[in-house]
């Protein structure tokens, strides 16, 4: 048995920390792991709990990330409970092998500090390796702070492990600024903590040789179309049980949390929505400009797959002008989140005006100020009815102004 | 089951029935032979990983698996860390008490075909090899890309053609030396690795249960002769595997700990290679009078790396 390791009931952790406390109190059966910047510190973290006793599990020091989580489709095929956690590059070196675990149904739970992706090489956060994931069939959450990736990592193993749902989860927090920032966080007791997550039930077990299973098999033109028409449902009809969840850990914890989150909405003309850690300063942003007598609210996601396009309308259901803040260079289109959000506002009745942002790559600082500009260019958006800048601008970029594509609408 | 109760090879072949003939493979490769072997020379239970290649494309369509055991395939390069995850897991469930039958014994294998082994997977397996896993990893090497139609990879030996290493008016087909796996495997301090064939049955399942019953990661080479890509009657794969060791372009052997070399099987009358590869069509471009010298070359080559396995086997290095 593992040595009792003592948490108080509040913490000053920083998000790595908060993620491996989550990992060591889910009582994992193995971590695969190889350490990049800036998650190293998780799997750092997690080797002095192997070191000392803390944990029961077998810790296997691989040699890449792709191996990392090949080693984690191959221990969770056996039956117990697997978590690892990457960044950035190592990310994209696992990107063939998310694929495989979400195809094979594999409840593996990664936590991902996001980083650029080079050329150039940048090590400070921003959302390229997270957008990269997003075809991967796997569940992503957002934590914005370091208390939201330990709560949302315990919930994540609690999703992942449903039967219904048997999907991989990603939780996302932001390199540096939430993964390095020391905050005051309130864990659940041990005990709490493992009776929330509970006992891992494996479904077809490598290890169980009274039914012999096959994982990995080949299928064609006669069968791909249905297993992944069958996947892609079960990501779909995650949604529900991701709720179920996160009311049964605010009966725990006394947190709640919801696949969107809504900020100063209920009368909101204007709004920002985002992820990660530019949602709290854009909630500040939003106060400030109300105090301009702007009707300025924020919207968060919580939950960027399965995306919550019908939630996303709803909060969004009163809002004139709505700016969609991509932190990840776009490649040519759209930023990725851009694109959902109007996707979602498209079907609704109120048909918004919808603006794209582009801030913050390779660790760029967002400011309060450069936020309440967005929401002035939203107002005046608002005011006209239509979009008044480029639907696409960059935000706090050294040189001449950047934005592309005009509106058709007035 | 013990290998000393095997009386004859009907009996050893029909034993067991955890890989189903119902695959899809070509008639007369060799894969078959070598993988019901090693799954006929051990009554554990088994936990398979296969890289892609011709072995896992041709036993897992679905609905349709040949695997009556515990199999699984990700990629073409990962079974190494696949099995090392399914290793570690079996340890961390076996002391917390959460098997169904903690006491049974298990053993851990991994399957590649060359491509995977030498080539796109070596740093999996150099990776899992160091970190000494419980597990044995087994080569197919019929020195070539025979999944994807016949290229070179790194155990193509010298002078064969294939479709990216051509025999043609300015070229005599493979350039480059076969690597030498089974040192590299050696050397990173496996405490079994060993080189077989499957014409030699009895010392490939004996080397199959040494490894299987020796802790630690161990590895094994076996040449799987392909008819399609070597271009051979598929009737004749024992009688090629037989000129291969015969020839001794394929030598029998096993390094114990890195340092202690046994010679498997010594031919009585050890013959030219000619006889091997004017048996196969990869190498008829061979037998042309230019390229004389590549097969003297090959000559050579075997002579000198026989010399050097009796030397390290009478050295004990």
């Amino acid at each position: 048995m593992a040595v009792e390791f003592e948490v108080n009931e509040r913490e000053v952790w920083d998000g790595n920390y908060a993620a491996s406390q989550a990992m060591r109190q889910a009582d994992v059966d193995v971590m695969a792991a190889y350490p990049i910047t800036p998650s190293t510190p998780i799997v750092e973290n997690y080797g002095a709990y192997v070191a000392n006793g803390y944990v029961d599990g077998e810790f296997v020091m691989v040699e890449s990330e792709h191996a990392a989580m090949s080693a984690c489709i191959g221990a969770s095929a056996a039956g117990g409970r697997v978590a690892t956690a990457t960044s950035s590059q190592g990310f994209a070196l696992m990107v063939e092998t998310l694929y495989q675990a979400s195809g094979m149904r594999l409840p593996i739970v990664l936590n991902v500090v996001n980083r650029a992706l080079a050329s150039p090489l940048n090590v400070r956060g921003d959302h390229a390796d997270m957008y990269l994931g997003r075809d991967s069939g796997w569940i992503q959450f957002g934590a914005f702070n370091a208390q939201e990736a330990y709560d949302l990592a315990l919930c994540a193993f609690k999703v992942a492990e449903n039967h219904a749902v048997r999907l991989p989860v990603m939780i996302h927090q932001d390199g540096f600024i939430t993964s390095h920032t020391a905050q005051n966080v309130y864990p659940l007791s041990n005990e709490d903590a493992i009776k929330f997550v509970g006992e891992i039930v494996p479904v077809d077990d490598m290890l169980d040789f009274s039914r012999p299973v096959t994982y990995g098999a080949q299928t064609e033109e006669d069968w791909h179309f249905e297993h992944k028409a069958k996947q892609h449902k079960a990501l779909m009809d995650s949604m529900s049980i991701i709720d179920d969840v996160f009311a049964e850990f605010k009966k725990v914890s006394g947190r709640e949390y919801k696949r969107v989150e809504s900020y100063d909405m209920e009368d909101a003309e204007v709004c920002v929505i985002g992820l990660g850690t530019t949602v709290e300063s854009a909630r500040v942003a939003a106060k400030e400009m109300r105090k301009e007598g702007v009707k300025a609210g924020v919207v968060a996601i919580r939950c960027f797959r399965p995306f919550p396009y019908e939630e996303v309308r709803e909060a969004l259901r009163n809002c004139k002008s709505i700016a969609v803040t991509d932190r990840s260079s776009p490649g040519g289109a759209m930023g990725a989140f851009y694109n959902e959000v109007a996707a979602a506002m498209m079907t609704s009745q109120s048909r918004p005006l919808v603006t794209n942002y582009i801030y913050g790559l390779g660790g760029r600082d967002i400011s309060i100020e450069n936020l309440k500009t967005i929401f002035r260019e939203q107002k005046a958006n608002a005011d006209a009815g239509y979009i008044t800048t480029d639907i696409q601008q960059f935000t706090n970029l050294r040189g001449p102004k950047l934005g592309f594509c005009k509106t058709e609408r007035n | 089951m013990a290998i000393t109760s095997i009386k004859n090879l009907k009996e050893f072949s029909t034993n067991n029935d955890r890989f189903e003939g119902a695959h899809t493979l070509c008639p007369g490769c060799a894969h078959s032979m070598i993988v019901r072997e090693l799954m006929n020379c051990t009554d554990d239970n088994l936990v398979i990983a296969s890289n892609t290649g011709c072995l896992e494309v041709s036993t897992a369509v679905y609905p349709f698996t040949s695997w009556d055991t515990s199999w699984i395939h990700i990629g073409f390069e990962n079974a190494p860390s696949a099995i090392s995850g399914a290793e570690a897991m079996h340890k961390a469930r076996k002391k917390k008490g959460t098997l169904k039958d903690g006491e049974a014994p298990v053993k851990f294998v991994a399957f590649g075909g060359d491509g995977s082994t030498y080539d796109i997977g070596f740093q999996w397996l150099s990776g899992a090899m160091e970190r000494g896993h419980d597990f044995t990893y087994i080569c197919l090497d019929n020195e070539n890309y025979a999944n994807t139609g016949g290229q070179r990879s790194s155990a193509t030996p010298i002078g064969a053609h294939t479709s990216t290493a051509q025999a043609g008016t300015h070229s005599y087909g493979k350039k480059q030396k076969k690597k030498d796996i089974v040192s590299i495997m050696a050397a990173h301090g496996a405490p079994y690795v060993a080189q077989l064939a499957p014409n030699k049955w009895k010392a490939m399942a004996k080397g199959f249960q040494k490894a299987l019953e020796t802790e630690g990661p161990c590895f094994i080479n076996t040449v799987s002769p392909c008819c399609t890509e070597w271009k051979f009657e598929p009737k004749d794969t024992i009688g090629i595997t037989d000129l291969a060791t015969d020839t001794l372009m394929f030598p029998m052997y096993e390094i114990i700990d890195g340092h202690e070399l046994n010679i498997l099987y010594r031919p009585k009358n050890i013959l030219k290679v000619e006889d091997y590869l004017g048996a196969q069509g990869r190498y008829k471009h061979l037998f042309k009078p230019e390229n004389k010298h590549v097969i003297e070359l090959i000559q050579k080559n075997i002579d000198d790396d026989w010399a050097m396995l009796q030397r390290r086997e009478e050295a004990r290095v």
